[in-house]
């Protein structure tokens, strides 16, 4: 924007956003209605005016999906090796550190085991803040030792995606933990042990096309972007505009890809009654 | 077969045609010394040329649109070939190949990506980048394999798996986990061989297996060099320097245990001579064939998640 110079300032989109102290408030980018924190953590970060789902990370599902303080992780500080010594208009390792910094989290997923109404459960969750939630080396070998786990303790394996795909920095090698983490699933099927996949917003690339895609029961919650090849890049090659409601979850659920599609206050009990049902 | 010729190998083509002219008036002129002088240097030239490829032209020479296919392949390699076709669901997908064959002394399945030469078939191949029933046209194929105890041979050779509407409503994603998974657990031998583009998710919807081959000249990896370009440099123009970030050559893969091997092909590319090119792939496949089937299916199917399961780097 070197070329041209507003000549006055006559709107100014930040100041009716800086009336709100920071970080004690949340706005719905669905219905725009503001919610105090503490309030929205209570709904289980779901917009209470229209149920829109807010992006939320590990911590916060393992809150949702667990009871109290049973959650016990394993393999926490499994770390990126920058593998190709990877660099774009940045080096991979700063990139890792950086975002390990800001974000407090060692790579995309975590997991370990917990207490689900009582019920002993192995789970991952994945952060889309971290590189978009994209699948390295450490993303592939942390799910599948959850699912040599799930195996060796006979527990019933959940997954929660966030995730934009496998993570370009560490080329064919992270390609490779699609094959890797379904080989893995493959093995728990055999011992014929329950594996739920919960797909949320957004679950795209390598990431849906191997492990997300592969549940007992996919389960998906509501308006969650969900596909293979992104919207961008699929109107790109075939040059028109996409139908309304493309790729979202009720989409896949019309399509056959996807069992529900329940709302997060409902996705601890939908998944106990299943394994309940099944045990 | 109209010839293309990349930009590298211009200064050999310009050699070689300069050759063929002296050879035609050779007869009048006795220039036979000078020609023997100009056919050491294109060996020369070749040999310098070939032997020192960057990643990226190597990328292109996967291209290469003269590059043996699969069915290519497949006649020059085989005997009483049947093709098999449709994923008994919704239709035929021709960007994906299949069938049972006989290999020398071997009965197999094989089944690969499919590209076309010209416009006209690159339209009825869609590229070489298949649909979901193209995936599932290729388990339906490998599951028919297992029945007949028969091993499997894959070659992967696609830009992608299409990136269509329909595509995704039939569940490309789907289609492609489906098959590493059920790939994992298959009761026969599976060698999975990569004889030119290896795009990502497209590309290993078919390659997982006991052993992983790779010819001289391909890629491999989880994103196109221009597409990566585009999205970590936010630029088209950078595809050289994302081809060389992404380590995507046979050499590279090796180093990090993505293939075992890698096949030599003659000098120039697979291209410059396809009944050698075939020759060589044979004889590697049959060699390899024969250790997989003294193995138990148990110890098989062990084996191959084990094998994927090494895959990657991680710090503890």
């Amino acid at each position: 924007m070197a070329w041209f110079k507003r000549s006055k300032q006559n709107i100014d989109p930040e100041s009716r956003k800086n009336d709100l102290p920071d970080g004690l408030w949340e706005k719905c980018s669905e219905c725009a209605e503001i919610f105090h924190k503490k309030q929205l953590e209570q709904n289980l970060w779901v917009c209470s005016k229209c149920q829109f789902h807010f992006r939320i990370g590990s911590a916060e599902y393992i809150k949702v999906l667990l009871d109290d303080d049973s959650f016990k992780e394993i393999n926490k500080k499994v770390r990126s090796a920058d593998p190709l010594q990877f660099t774009d208009t940045k080096k991979y390792s700063d990139r890792i550190a950086g975002v390990m910094k800001s974000t407090g989290l060692y790579d995309a997923v975590r997991t370990g085991t917990g207490k689900m109404n009582g019920r002993e459960v192995a789970l991952a969750c994945m952060d889309f803040k971290f590189i978009g939630g994209s699948m390295g080396s450490v993303v592939g070998e942390k799910i599948a030792r959850l699912i040599d786990k799930a195996i060796k303790s006979k527990l019933p394996v959940i997954i929660i995606s966030a995730s934009g795909g496998a993570r370009m920095m560490e080329g064919a090698l992270s390609l490779m933990q699609m094959a890797k983490t379904s080989a893995k699933l493959a093995m728990l099927s055999e011992e014929k042990l329950p594996y739920i996949s919960v797909l949320t917003d957004p679950t795209t690339g390598g990431t849906t096309a191997s492990f997300a895609m592969l549940g007992d029961i996919n389960i998906a919650e509501p308006k969650a972007l969900i596909a293979f090849a992104g919207p961008r890049v699929i109107k790109q090659t075939i040059g028109r505009d996409l139908p309304p409601g493309f790729q979202t979850s009720e989409f896949l659920l019309e399509h056959g890809f996807i069992d529900t599609v329940v709302s997060r206050k409902e996705l601890k009990n939908t998944i106990s009654t299943f394994l309940e049902l099944v045990s | 077969m109209a010839k293309t010729i990349l930009e590298f190998e211009k200064p050999i083509a310009e050699l070689e045609e300069k050759l063929v002219e002296m050879r035609k008036v050779s007869d009048s002129l006795h220039i036979e010394p000078e020609i023997k002088i100009i056919e050491e240097k294109v060996n020369e030239l070749k040999e310098s040329i070939y032997k020192n490829l960057t990643r990226w032209q190597r990328v292109q020479l996967a291209r290469h649109p003269d590059r043996p296919y699969t069915l290519d392949y497949i006649y020059l390699m085989t005997r009483y070939f049947i093709e098999l076709h449709g994923d008994r669901g919704v239709k035929d997908d021709k960007a994906i190949v299949g069938g049972f064959a006989q290999l020398g002394d071997q009965k197999v399945m094989i089944i690969g990506h499919q590209k076309g030469r010209d416009t006209k078939s690159n339209v009825f191949r869609n590229f070489g980048m298949p649909n979901p029933e193209g995936y599932r046209k290729a388990l339906r194929l490998m599951k028919l394999a297992e029945k007949f105890n028969k091993p499997i041979i894959t070659m992967i050779d696609t830009p992608g798996a299409y990136p269509g509407i329909e595509a995704e409503e039939r569940g490309q994603a789907e289609a492609i986990a489906r098959n590493l998974f059920e790939m994992s657990k298959l009761k026969v031998p599976v060698i999975v061989v990569i004889i030119g583009e290896g795009a990502s998710g497209g590309a290993l919807g078919i390659g997982v297996g006991d052993r992983i081959l790779m010819l001289e000249n391909c890629w491999y990896s989880v994103i196109s060099p221009e597409s990566c370009s585009s999205i970590l440099w936010r630029s088209w123009d950078y595809k050289e320097q994302a081809a060389e970030a992404l380590k995507l050559t046979a050499p590279d893969l090796l180093t990090v245990k993505v293939i075992d091997r890698i096949i030599p092909e003659p000098l120039g590319g697979a291209h410059k001579n396809h009944q050698e090119m075939a020759d060589t792939l044979k004889a590697v496949l049959l060699e390899e064939l024969k250790p997989l089937q003294k193995i138990k299916p148990d110890k098989l199917i062990e084996q191959r998640v084990e094998k994927f399961s090494q895959m990657g780097k991680v710090i503890e």
